[in-house]
């Protein structure tokens, strides 16, 4: 499908849609203005399609250089009576959290939809926080869709809740939701109006009024009183979003004398859906779309003459505090059944096999009760106690099952595995290969060695052979990590940092770094895109969030105006001289600063440069290319080192670095 | 009264009906996503339900991508273990590597042509022999389709078309729920008009091939 079937005003029209689309679609029929995100997957399509097609759709779109800046680039554009959107994954909206805390407070005029899109198991993540605890936090209303088509409606719908209460509204994804495909059918797409002839979007107004934009603490204190009464309203509110999907009357509770209910949302609803039906279970589900506030009546409604209520959710128990609360102030007699008390996992994504045991499990223990031998007087209790009972077993949470057999089961053991790497070609190998080297030749042992690592394709320097991931915790840690090893300890302290991530948020620590007298090599591999997210454009780049022609920013001159004494751009795959770059910066007494400049080599219309190949008169086998260097195109076939001309690059780092001369460029 | 677990776990047929599962897996770059997009749009064209789940996080970087389609009354889009009616794997290990998804009636397409994990040398383990690998899934699996995916799409003119390859094999048991006229005009709304001639020629191949193996 091109993209520009994104654009077709068709209602009733469908279209085969990743989440990410239908999160656009869903912009754009709702007539938004505004869009600003920094990437991160799982929501980085999002941005990639408003890249491509934002001007046709009237959207004024950037990459902010951090999601905090998309945030408030939103903010301020809703304040001015414009619908935006800014969109980022569950570890983006802790760095914009300061500003987002108090979007709640100031509130906005036109729309606002904030899009996180949670990672549960971290297929591209460092951690699997639940985000539904942020609308918590800030008092910000929380929508849930489990599927394209509700991730397209909950935009429109997220708008005009957000306008009817003047309050930023959040859509929480997760990864199985924004890389999901499906069926979308598409809607009218409002008409844009007011504009002017050279800007492509639609300008907003922005009516002065201190009391209401300005938290000062005087107007803060009235600003959460109004925010609490906002609240309440907001609770008040009717939604189709919450929804029963009854069993069929044959089947209802035909498998147990307990009368029985799910409550889920998201892509958890999804597995309750298809499991319940699939094996004809006869329970009720309340889905849920408007998750916070939380709807206490519904929920009350839906469980009050329940037995026993099963709480499918990802990732935390958050929903079965809800629920428990519930019961608990109604002084209810239901047996809750959810992660608390060993029914689900507690971490990670579920999917129709945890479901499926997890409900085996449940009839197991039901049928076992019904067996004592005073059967008549057991009751659910019974089974909640036999399932709290149980030790809960970390351990085996997300593993595949092992087939029963002995042959296949060996064969897939025996396996190489098949992990990501760093590209042929890719600069960040020779960067690290110089660094080892440097070291090696300086004699400093490994072990007095930091690397403090960051965010982005070079954290998969955290692999043998090149080990130089020692210590990573955020988007800019390398920075700050390094300032912090550096008093912490003697050892020699290198950090490495991409240009995206620097500009993110490194330039902070970095003055801090050099206030306060740190010393360590800092290493920003300036690759001009910000490659692990699919190579989206960055400040240091002359190019837009639109495509448009932009102001590119120097790394160089930033370091040197911050009174950096040594700061050397080189090209890294300048083999020589960046190793005695690099022995040069680690004996510096002070902060050094060596900006590795050299292109992804996935960026497209790059020139091209031939291949290498392998001289078998000079090569003695050493194997120090294969084994230093790990280049995917570099392989050994029949007892002889062999590259591979189609997927080698020609970086020629295989061809320095060879002491026998036995690599040239392929004629 | 409370049913045998096994009663109680049997399949509603009504649920069940016009089920069908896919589940694709290979190696960044081999053309899995638009394969799969492919599929769920003829799916689309014959009016039938379809939902797609993407693994795709480090697909440039040489690590594995794996899509799940499940066409059907089906809202989640991830396919039960032993359940699937059909692997395509574009790459001979990841299949292996997958087999947990497979149960021995499963519609099993493999491309031959290995693709090397780069760091293979500092492995403990080896590549296996891919002879003996197909040998071992023919005797525990009924329908195991082996094709050299890469020499066909060679042979239709250019590597790329491996997909096309897989694809048209796919269209060949008779199970595969979308007939292969809805999978070309599929294709021809997915892909660049002027490779419309190598792509339908790859998926004629894939298809022949299969046919020949049946």
């Amino acid at each position: 499908m091109p993209l520009e079937d994104l654009l077709i005003n068709k209602p009733k029209k469908k279209l085969f849609l990743l989440g990410n689309e239908a999160a656009v679609r869903g912009a754009i029929e709702a007539g938004v203005s505004i869009a600003a995100t920094y990437p991160g997957t799982p929501s980085s399509e999002i941005g990639d399609v408003l890249h491509y097609l934002a001007k046709d759709a009237n959207i004024y779109f950037e990459f902010s250089v951090n999601e905090k800046v998309a945030m408030e680039v939103a903010a301020t554009a809703a304040v001015s009576g414009l619908r935006s959107f800014t969109f980022m994954k569950h570890v983006g909206l802790n760095v914009a959290s300061d500003s987002f805390m108090t979007t709640a407070y100031n509130g906005v005029n036109g729309g606002m939809v904030i899009l996180t899109a949670d990672d549960p198991s971290m297929f591209s993540s460092q951690n699997e926080q639940d985000n539904r605890h942020y609308g918590r936090l800030a008092k910000i209303p929380i929508l849930e869709p489990s599927n394209p088509q509700e991730i397209k409606d909950m935009m429109v719908y997220g708008f005009e809740l957000s306008e009817k209460f003047k309050t930023p509204v959040i859509i929480r994804t997760s990864t199985r939701i924004s890389h999901m495909r499906g069926i979308v059918e598409l809607n009218e797409i409002k008409a844009s109006n007011n504009i002017n002839e050279n800007i492509h979007w639609k300008k907003g107004f922005f009516k002065k009024n201190p009391k209401q934009w300005v938290p000062v603490p005087g107007n803060a204190a009235e600003m959460h009183k109004n925010l609490a009464l906002k609240f309440e309203n907001i609770k008040k509110i009717n939604t189709k979003l919450n929804k029963i999907y009854s069993a069929p009357k044959a089947t209802k509770n035909k498998n147990s004398k307990f009368k029985l209910g799910i409550v889920s949302s998201g892509s958890s609803f999804n597995y309750a859906y298809d499991t319940i039906n699939k094996y004809d279970l006869g329970i009720d589900i309340l889905k849920l779309g408007f998750t916070y506030p939380f709807p206490e009546k519904e929920v009350l409604n839906f469980i009050k003459d329940l037995d026993g209520v099963f709480i499918v959710e990802e990732v935390d128990p958050i929903v079965e505090k809800e629920i428990l609360s519930i019961i608990g102030k109604n002084q209810l007699k239901i047996s809750v059944f959810g992660k608390l008390n060993n029914v689900f996992p507690m971490i990670y994504e579920f999917n129709p096999d945890i479901l499926l045991n997890s409900f085996k499990k449940f009839y197991k223990i039901a049928k076992k009760e019904n067996e004592k031998v005073n059967g008549g007087k057991n009751n659910i209790n019974d089974i909640y106690d036999e399932f709290s009972k149980e030790e809960i077993n970390i351990n085996e949470y997300n593993q595949n099952t092992k087939l029963e057999n002995t042959q296949l089961n060996n064969l897939i053991e025996s396996l190489p595995n098949r992990h990501p790497t760093l590209c042929p070609g890719c600069p960040h190998r020779t960067s690290y290969f110089a660094v080892k080297k440097s070291i090696e030749e300086l004699e400093i042992s490994e072990d007095n060695v930091i690397f403090a690592s960051d965010i982005g394709c070079y954290t998969l320097g955290i692999s043998p052979p090149y080990q130089t991931a020692d210590y990573l915790l955020s988007m800019g840690s390398s920075i700050g990590n390094g300032g912090g090893f550096s008093k912490a300890t003697n050892q020699t302290v290198m950090s490495f940092i991409g240009d995206s991530t620097f500009f993110h948020s490194g330039i902070s620590p970095l003055i801090n770094c050099i206030h306060n007298k740190n010393k360590f090599v800092l290493t920003i591999l300036d690759n001009r895109t910000t490659a692990m997210t699919g190579g989206q454009s960055n400040p240091g780049l002359n190019v837009d969030g639109m495509g448009d022609p932009a102001p590119e920013i120097s790394i160089e001159k930033i370091a040197i105006s911050l009174g950096i004494k040594f700061v050397k751009t080189i090209n890294p795959l300048n083999l020589k001289k960046t190793i005695e770059t690099y022995k040069e910066a680690i004996k510096y007494d002070g902060i050094s600063v060596i900006i590795a400049k050299s292109p992804c080599i996935l960026i497209k219309g790059l020139k091209k440069r031939k291949p290498m190949e392998i001289d078998y008169n000079k090569c003695n086998k050493c194997l120090e290319c294969l084994k230093f260097l790990a280049c995917p195109a570099i392989s050994m076939k029949n007892d002889e080192i062999i590259i591979d001309s189609l997927s080698c690059k020609g970086c020629t780092t295989c061809r320095q670095m060879c002491k026998e001369k036995a690599i040239k460029i392929k004629r | 009264m409370i049913n045998m677990i096994e009663d109680i776990f049997s399949k509603n047929p009504e649920f069940c009906k016009d089920s069908y599962t896919i589940y694709i897996c290979g190696v960044g770059g081999q053309g899995i996503i638009k394969t799969s997009t492919i599929i769920g749009n003829g799916a689309i064209n014959e009016e039938k339900n379809v939902v797609m789940s993407e693994v795709h996080g480090m697909s440039q970087r040489g690590g594995i991508v794996s899509t799940e389609l499940k066409i059907g009354n089906y809202k989640s889009s991830l396919i039960e273990e032993f359940s699937s009616d059909m692997i395509i794997g574009f790459e001979p290990i990841e299949v292996v590597r997958n087999l947990n998804k497979a149960n021995k009636d499963t519609k099993i397409i493999i491309n031959t042509q290995p693709i090397i994990p780069s760091n293979i040398s500092s492995q403990k383990n080896s590549y296996p022999d891919i002879n003996e690998v197909i040998a071992i899934l023919r005797e525990n699996y009924n329908y195991v389709y082996p094709i050299d995916g890469s020499q066909l799409a060679k042979e239709s003119g250019n590597i790329l078309t491996l997909n096309m390859v897989l694809l048209g094999a796919a269209t060949a048991d008779e199970t595969f729920p979308i007939s292969k006229d809805n999978i070309i005009i599929a294709m021809q709304n997915n892909l660049k008009a002027n490779f419309y001639d190598i792509n339908a020629e790859a998926i004629e191949k894939g298809y022949e091939k299969v046919k020949s193996l049946q």
